[in-house]
């Protein structure tokens, strides 16, 4: 088959429709080549985002074939069907085509408390060994396409959670605060409760999506869920195992660290208006 | 649509810094840690700008791996690399004060790979003397805007994101103290006013049809500072980066990292041969293997060997790429053969080089840790721009500074691997410290003058009252192909001339380009903003590649293929003042003797 047909959501947060494109197939082409396609011949309005075409600054995130999927890394000739459908990312609030509002996520960035370093060695550097710094270098391999806050069905499903859920991109951030070996802050209670770690029932649809193959489940919210307990259970077990680099703190105590606010701070566990599956 | 004054909303900072890539963050950490207000403005959302792809990693003398490194060696590195044609000042300031920026990268949560004993890691690049670059894998990029983004984010800087810039904004007596731009998910408009403004607007590779660059890099603050009447350096000098991908067509371009050869990566002609050999040029012969044996024996141990050829400066490389696949040794896609699956173990491969791997299984079938990748020339970054004063990065325009890619003279005639990153975080720090020194002496209150923002506003939203003009696309396309053509990596008197003629027509065109639909995140009509500062953009380096009759750096000419050393004592400054775009060569700065002595082994 040479010719290809596209299904593309148009409209804007007022509502809209699928728009079918008909193209010529081009060996080795990518998803966003197709839409780049008919922007330069058919609609010359429709919007996305896009940066680097290569996989690194996650911006051209969209759902194809119902999967949330970069669209520069997604080969055509990956897509088994010869009608393909792209549609906006469906957690975010539409702007415009496929350009959603993401400013959720940058909401939510203002709610860690940032990175704060120990004392440096006398001659004010640091030192850390490779086999200490791989797990958290694997979480800063995130690009921040937000594909897994898109999946997760904890605020997918449920608008309101935005306000009590940081979402499995944060939970990233978090642990790879967690186990930065340089960081003194303790989260722990923070996450448990303001930050809605508890919501996520580890169903793993973030990992599946993830183009950068973050062990999103097993190796970032499962072990930072393992802590929190530890935190409010067994402290002694925890200090035990942590070599007291991290004094205890409480969620406010933590929350106050954060450049800014705007998490209910009034709960304690889980809230009663978010919803739980 | 005609723009009046109530249709513009203004919001005033002390520090207004345009870009948010790694110059932009590092300036804006800077003024807002002196507790001035800071907006940054960036095209896209926060945290993709250019400075995200970067892979190899950023140089510092840091001495971890080769304690005989210091900023001397990195300082003499930089000149060699940029052919004597770089600020000297800057390329000192550059290379004494990497090593600290990069520790505090650190501080502030960089995870940099590490060596055995526990300090950061550093690796080969091309035209460093000692394995130098700090690096992350092949994501450095990435590591180093996450770790400034979320300093930003902690420090309470404003981000207006996804905000295009259209002009700078002067007062009557000519200080630039404001900008006027626009939200591109509305399309509504915006006017900063600011009693100091940063460009930090990166790179130029979109005006070539094969490049590294994101869409992003349309040389707007080039052009937006020529605009206001700033002067200009070496716009000429562009550097064609040896290794893009070649194939498929829809990713020429995209780079493979220098890290693939820093790592041991070859390459070979399509008769399997390692050419780089028949290339070395007289200024790095004494410092060069020229048997394989010995280049193989560099990559473990570099005292008792001399570097490889395959890690001569870019633009050597580059040009011998050219050469080869004129000479009909390139491979089926023209390009030629860059081998690791020959000498690395694919386990080391995937961990040293994870994104080439993926980038090249995903997008071109190919498994590097089997088989050769095919790679040309890209056009890749920009030496020329902003002309500034090093200390300060003052542009010659009151209440203008200007850091990172836009800013010319820290490179020379042509950029090493790795300073790029570094040049950020310096020169964005320094940048940071005019403004804010600038801000601080400011009396009075910003006072932009509103006839230059409507100008610009309404020229903005001309192409919405046409019906029938050409499509902004079809005028991309055409001026991509013209750059890529006759203002190439290699260069020619007639071909330059021609070029110049239809960069006049495209103007001409450019004020008949219409688009459809509305102002809400409308591509086409973004593009349409974008097309003058990408003309202007053209317009300047072709004509700094005309004047230039020698071949240096990264500018070549077929026409005048040595050096002339006259030519290498002199920029070449374009400005415009009352509409009129000159041009003419200017002396070096002269550098003092003790720096001089670094060089004195040379013929
Ligand atoms: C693929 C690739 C790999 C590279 N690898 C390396 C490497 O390993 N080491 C190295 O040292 N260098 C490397 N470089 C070069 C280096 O990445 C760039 O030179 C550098 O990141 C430029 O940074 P910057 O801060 O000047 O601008 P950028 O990071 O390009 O950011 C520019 C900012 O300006 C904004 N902007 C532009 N115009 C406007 C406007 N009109 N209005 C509002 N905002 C605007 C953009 O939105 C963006 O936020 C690489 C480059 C590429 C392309
Ligand atoms: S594993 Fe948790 S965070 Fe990930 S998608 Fe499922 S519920 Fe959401
Ligand atoms: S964790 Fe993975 S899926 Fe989520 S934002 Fe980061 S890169 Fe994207
Ligand atoms: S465009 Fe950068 S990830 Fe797709």
């Amino acid at each position: 088959m040479t010719e290809v047909t596209m299904n593309i959501w148009r409209g804007d947060s007022n509502g809209g429709n699928f728009e079918q494109y008909k193209l010529e197939r081009v060996e080795g082409e990518v998803v966003l080549d197709v839409v780049h396609r008919i922007q330069a011949t058919l609609a010359p309005d429709l919007a996305c985002r896009w940066n680097c075409k290569a996989g690194k600054c996650g911006s051209c995130s969209a759902e194809i074939d119902g999967k949330p999927s970069l669209m520069c890394m997604t080969r055509m000739d990956t897509l088994p069907n010869d009608t393909i459908t792209i549609t906006p990312m469906k957690t975010f609030p539409i702007i415009k085509d496929l350009v959603t509002d993401v400013s959720f996520n940058y909401v939510m960035a203002r709610q860690i408390p940032p990175f704060t370093p120990g004392k440096p060695q006398p001659d004010g550097t640091y030192r850390m060994q490779q086999v200490d710094i791989d797990r958290a270098q694997e979480f800063h391999k995130c690009i921040e396409c937000f594909l897994c806050q898109d999946v997760c069905h904890v605020i997918r499903d449920h608008e309101v959670n935005k306000l009590y859920y940081a979402g499995p991109r944060f939970f990233v951030k978090l642990a790879s605060l967690e186990m930065h070996p340089l960081d003194t802050v303790d989260r722990r209670a923070l996450m448990r409760e303001y930050l809605g770690l508890g919501f996520c029932n580890i169903t793993k649809c973030c990992t599946e999506v993830c183009p950068e193959h973050i062990k999103i489940t097993d190796n970032a919210i499962i072990p930072l869920k393992e802590r929190v307990v530890d935190a409010s259970y067994d402290p002694i077990a925890w200090l035990g195992r942590k070599i007291r680099r991290k004094s205890k703190m409480t969620a406010q105590e933590a929350y106050e660290l954060a450049p800014a606010r705007v998490a209910p701070t009034s709960l304690d566990g889980i809230p009663a208006t978010a919803v739980e599956d | 649509m005609n723009i009046v004054a109530s249709d513009i909303t203004s919001q005033s900072f002390d520090i207004l810094i345009i870009g948010a890539g790694g110059a932009g963050l590092r300036a804006a950490i800077e003024t807002r840690s002196r507790g001035l207000s800071t907006a940054v403005v960036c095209k896209s959302l926060f945290g993709k700008a250019h400075t995200v792809m970067a892979e190899g990693g950023i140089a510092a003398s840091l001495g971890n791996v080769y304690p005989e490194d210091g900023w001397k060696v990195h300082f003499r590195d930089t000149m060699r690399g940029g052919k004597m044609l770089n600020n000297w000042r800057m390329a000192q300031l550059h290379a004494q004060e990497a090593p600290d920026r990069v520790l505090e990268l650190e501080a502030w949560g960089a995870l940099f790979d590490r060596t055995e004993d526990g300090r950061i890691h550093q690796r080969d690049f091309g035209g460093h003397k000692y394995a130098r670059l700090a690096h992350v894998g092949d994501r450095t990029g990435l590591e180093m805007i996450r770790t400034l983004q979320y300093k930003a984010i902690s420090m309470g800087i404003e981000v207006f994101m996804e905000c295009k810039i259209l002009r700078l904004l002067t007062d009557s007596s000519g200080n630039v103290c404001g900008a006027i731009g626009y939200w591109r998910p509305s399309g509504d408009l915006i006017l900063f006013k600011a009693k100091a403004v940063i460009l930090a607007t990166g790179g130029i590779g979109k005006s070539w049809k094969y490049t590294s660059n994101s869409w992003e890099s349309t040389g707007d603050g080039h052009a937006l500072a020529f605009q206001v009447g700033a002067d200009m350096i070496d716009m000429e000098c562009v550097q064609f980066h040896p290794t893009g991908m070649v194939w498929p067509l829809s990713v020429r371009g995209l780079l493979v990292t220098e890290g693939v050869r820093g790592d041991g990566g070859v390459l070979r002609n399509s008769n399997n041969e390692r050419f780089m050999f028949n290339y070395i040029p007289d200024m790095f012969r004494a410092e060069t293997a020229d048997t394989e044996e010995e280049a193989d024996r560099w990559y473990a141990d570099h005292s008792s060997a001399r570097r490889t050829p395959d890690l001569l400066p870019r633009d050597e490389v580059a040009r011998a790429i050219n050469s080869e696949v004129k000479a009909g040794r390139g491979s089926p896609h023209g390009g030629v053969f860059l081998d690791i699956a020959t000498r690395l173990t694919p386990d080391e491969i995937k961990r040293k080089l994870p994104s080439m791997y993926t980038q090249f299984l995903e997008l071109a079938g190919v498994d590097i840790t089997r088989q050769p990748m095919e790679v040309g020339p890209t056009c890749h970054y920009m030496m020329g721009g902003v002309r500034v004063d090093a200390e300060t990065e003052a542009a010659t325009v009151p209440g203008l500074f200007a850091a990172g890619e836009v800013a010319g003279g820290m490179h020379g005639a042509n950029r090493l691997g790795g300073n790029s990153l570094s040049d950020l975080v310096v020169f964005g720090r320094r940048a940071g410290i005019g403004a804010a020194d600038h801000a601080e002496g400011f009396s009075g209150t910003p006072e932009p003058e509103m006839g230059q923002a409507l100008e610009a506003a309404n020229e903005a939203m001309r192409p919405f009252n046409d019906e029938n003009g050409e499509s902004p696309y079809t005028l991309q396309a055409d001026l991509q192909d013209c750059m890529q053509r006759l203002v190439g990596i290699i260069r020619t008197e007639a071909e330059l001339r021609q070029a110049l003629e239809k960069i006049s027509e495209l103007k001409d065109r450019l004020g008949r380009v219409s688009v459809n639909g509305g102002k809400q995140y409308n591509p086409s009509w973004n593009l349409a903003t974008d097309l003058p500062s990408m003309l202007s953009l053209s317009e300047m380096v072709t004509r700094g590649a005309l004047e230039r009759k020698e071949s240096r750096g990264g500018h070549t000419r077929d026409d005048y293929p040595q050096p002339d050393p006259e030519l290498g004592k002199v920029n070449f400054v374009q400005r415009k003042r009352d509409g009129e775009h000159s041009i003419q060569p200017e002396p070096l700065l002269k550098m003092p003797d003790e720096l001089k002595a670094l060089f004195e082994d040379e013929h």
